[in-house]
């Protein structure tokens, strides 16, 4: 099961505090769905795209289909602009 | 697929850039190079004031004036609700966009556009501007971000609740947003330090700087589509933002990038585009419109003004504890400035178990803050850096080594919650230690300073196709606008996959219809991800070529190897074929040979930079004199060394300029008083000495060659470091930018005064 940091803003507006859950998703897309469930309302945010994910350390910025493996890390983060 | 760093022929060498001859003769055609038959000129009327309700507009004199063929107000404009729109890598809130454009019930800054005119010369286009009778109800105004997050400060916007708090405020304020992140347990943290220090500091707004001028020439047709020429960082995002301004399919808007003289991140958004398609669709014939100087001041993004505390408690054998951080960052008058990613960086090059960090985002009555070469990292990192060396001091140890002891590295957990894979941090400060230039002597009034930057880079949508041509020539088609050197880049990688010289591949930068969507030129992701797209494009091209040799030599396309630009078989007595043989066969075994790749690239490894700074103060002036500079960073692989350096020396020079000369200075009334290069004073090359550069190599795993962006980490350590240089020249520390000869005086005489007494 992917270890999904959910911190931050999404934490304080969703939870009320910082937490690490276990989430058995097949991919990011499943994730954000599963995600959902748990906390109602937490798929909009991730519509929105004003977050990235970080998967082991990678961040990337849409990533519907990225598989996840068993202890993957995802943390989510908000967007970066370059310049 | 991975290459060998040992076998590698082209990758690594520096040829000369293939539009290096057109950039020095003066043949390159940029922004304001372009003109069309029938054109006209376009001309923007700016507010005189920092924020005023616009009680009307009276464009009837203007419009009577021969020669003027269309005037536009906000009100021609699409009203917008608030949406966050996807422009390449991160999204866009399209109403305050479009207000930004043209104004609509309030201005909110000096030089917001408030109305725009087409005429037949650029005198009648002014003689027009002077004839628009604007009526204004003069509002207070703030422009400092401490005092426009104030309970009494005058607001921007009513409908603007700060976001991010535990309950929806109820009073409207200027504070947009509020966000907060941390590891661990700060104040257990600070319990266990021998040394705590808390600073402030503050940073001026400060210009990109690009030479070239925003430009832009936009012919709207009959049957509806609008063709655009313009110079930016990226056609594709101008013309999704135009599209959606302006009511338009993507589709009916095709965009010609012209070449770029510079972007740092200025050029990632619109401004003049969407009003020359306006007025052209207006006035029937192409339209021209060229930014003054003035007007690139005024009403371009400038880098935002912030307020910065910091608090770092340490142990006295130099391990830090505890880390908190409080940064106010001045968006200008729409929120969005990039007071995240500063909480995100500025402690990031450290290992630290209890570290928080909170950002406000502000407006107040000053232009829209833009995108500049890491957005928000340098100011963070000024605050966390100046207030490291000033702990090294007082622990009396060397400030590299200090750094080195609580660097980061593999296995690092950032604030922001990632664990750093391969990272380069540590080799680099040991680089920058074993440096000649760190060991060298310094003289009377002189002093050194280091500081440490980091930056994420991003991947992002890239898309290539490599023609290959009959005659064994290959060109590539790809969708970023070239700042850096990036044709060079792609043709060397391209080149070394084929396995031809460099100079058989051509580079061509393609319009929106005529290659893929491409993210922009930004978040120094260009070599990273269209370089990635290029080597997998060129690798289709190889696929494709073993089929049609082992075809050729009745072969499986297995029982052929591709070696030096040459198709081998593995088997049998068929004579080798190379990619000329190949192509000029292609007609009769398959058609041409094309290869493409459309990828959203992920795993841009994150990249390190420290800086070593020496300077001279003059004791009767307060002038600083940059007398050797030294940038050491993490680059991955440097596909063309001599453009890898020039991002660093770039960057560096920025960043001086920052820290000693650079500011936008509002004046009490609200106006910018220095919108013109006399007046804001940056870097000239009589002003520094060669910046020198030590490019470290730890590759990338995730990138073919391994490669890791490289154009924005060189502008996050000069701004401390070149502080903490003066503060080792005189003992001074100076926490407020830019330092400049006036204010370094001032300290130098408040210093002496106080030794006196």
């Amino acid at each position: 099961m992917a270890r999904v940091l959910l911190a931050g803003e999404l934490a304080r507006r969703f939870i009320g505090k910082d937490i690490e859950v276990k989430v058995a998703a097949r991919n990011v897309r499943h994730l954000y769905s599963l995600l959902d469930e748990m906390y109602p309302g937490m798929g909009e945010v991730f519509g929105s795209r004003s977050l990235a994910v970080s998967i082991d350390g990678e961040i990337v910025a849409d990533a519907f289909l990225e598989p996840l493996q068993d202890d993957t890390e995802v943390v989510f983060l908000p967007a970066i602009r370059g310049g | 697929m991975t290459y060998d760093n040992e076998n590698l022929k082209v990758v690594g060498t520096r040829p000369v850039r293939p539009d290096g001859a057109d950039k020095v003769t003066g043949r390159a055609n940029f922004g304001a190079d372009f003109s069309m038959p029938q054109q006209l000129i376009g001309k923007v009327l700016r507010s005189p004031h920092p924020h005023a309700r616009i009680v009307s507009i009276d464009t009837s004199k203007a419009e009577a004036l021969p020669g003027v063929k269309a005037v536009m107000v906000g009100e021609d404009m699409i009203a917008m609700a608030h949406e966050m729109s996807q422009s390449g890598e991160s999204a866009i809130d399209v109403h305050d966009l479009s207000l930004n454009v043209l104004a609509r019930g309030k201005v909110l800054y000096d030089g917001h556009a408030v109305a725009a005119v087409a005429a037949t010369s650029a005198v009648i286009a002014d003689d027009a501007l002077d004839l628009i009778d604007v009526t204004y109800d003069v509002l207070p105004h703030v422009s400092d971000v401490d005092e426009a997050m104030k309970p009494d400060a005058p607001v921007l916007h009513e409908d603007m609740f700060t976001a991010g708090m535990d309950e929806k405020p109820a009073t409207a304020s200027n504070i947009a947003s509020r966000m907060e992140m941390a590891l661990g347990d700060v104040e257990e943290g600070f319990k266990k330090a021998d040394i705590v220090i808390e600073r402030s500091y503050k940073t001026k707004a400060v210009h990109q700087g690009y030479i070239e001028p925003h430009a832009v020439v936009a012919n709207f047709a009959e049957d509806g589509t609008a063709t655009v020429w313009c110079s930016s960082q990226g056609h594709f995002a101008i013309r999704d933002l135009c599209a959606k301004l302006l009511g338009m399919d993507s589709s009916a808007i095709r965009v010609t990038p012209a070449e770029i003289g510079g972007g740092f991140g200025g050029k990632t958004t619109v401004y003049l585009e969407p009003l020359a398609i306006a007025l052209s669709k207006k006035a029937g014939r192409p339209v021209k419109m060229t930014m003054t100087r003035a007007e690139v001041f005024r009403a371009t993004g400038p880098t935002p003004a912030t307020s910065l505390d910091v608090k770092i408690g340490v142990t006295n054998d130099g391990q830090i504890v505890a880390a908190e951080a409080d940064f106010r960052f001045n968006a200008g008058a729409f929120k969005g400035s990039p007071v995240g990613a500063a909480c995100m960086s500025a402690f990031t090059p450290y290992t630290l178990e209890n570290v928080k960090v909170v950002g406000y985002d502000v407006v107040t009555n000053a232009c829209k803050s833009g995108a500049y070469r890491a957005p928000g990292a340098p100011n963070g990192a000024f605050a966390v850096e100046s207030a490291l060396d000033e702990l090294a001091h007082m622990l009396n140890m060397d400030p590299l080594d200090f750094r080195h002891q609580n660097g980061a590295e593999a296995g690092t957990k950032a604030v922001y919650g990632a664990t750093f894979r391969e990272i380069g941090c540590k080799d680099v400060l040991v680089a920058a230690k074993n440096h000649p230039h760190y060991k060298s002597n310094l003289g009377p009034n002189q002093g050194r300073g280091v500081a440490s930057g980091f930056w994420f880079n991003i991947g992002g949508q890239s898309n290539a196709a490599v023609n290959v041509h009959e005659d064994g020539t290959v060109t590539v088609v790809e969708g970023n606008p070239d700042i850096g050197g990036t044709r060079a880049a792609m043709a060397m990688m391209a080149a070394e996959v084929l396995g031809i010289p460099f100079e058989k591949v051509q580079v061509v930068v393609a319009d929106t219809a005529s290659i893929g969507h491409t993210d922009v030129t930004g978040g120094s992701r260009v070599t990273f991800a269209t370089g990635m797209a290029v080597t997998q494009a060129a690798e289709d091209v190889v696929r494709q070529l073993k089929e049609r040799a082992a075809a050729t030599m009745e072969l499986d396309p297995e029982e052929v190897v591709w070696q030096d630009g040459v198709a081998h078989p593995t088997k049998g007595e068929a004579k080798p074929l190379s990619l000329a043989d190949i192509a000029g066969d292609a007609a009769r075994t398959g058609g041409i040979i094309v290869g493409r790749s459309s990828i959203n690239a992920k795993g841009a490894g994150p990249s390190f930079a420290t800086h070593i700074c020496d300077v001279e103060v003059d004791p009767e002036t307060g002038r600083i004199e940059i007398l050797r500079y030294t940038a050491v960073q993490d680059v991955g692989k440097a596909i063309h060394p001599s453009y890898v350096e020039g991002q660093m020396q770039g960057g560096a020079v920025q960043g001086i300029g920052w820290a000693l000369n650079e500011e936008y200075v509002y004046n009490e009334d609200g106006i910018l008083e220095n919108p013109g290069f006399l007046d804001y004073r940056m870097p000239v090359a009589s002003d520094l000495p060669m910046i020198d550069t030590v490019l470290v190599e730890v590759a990338n795993p995730s990138h073919p060659f391994g490669v890791r962006g490289v154009g924005e980490a060189p502008l996050v350590p000069p701004l401390a470091a070149v502080v903490n240089a003066i503060q080792d020249a005189t003992g001074i520390r100076m926490t407020e930018l830019p330092v400049s000869p006036v204010k370094m005086l001032e300290a130098l005489e408040a210093n002496q005064k106080q030794a006196a007494e």
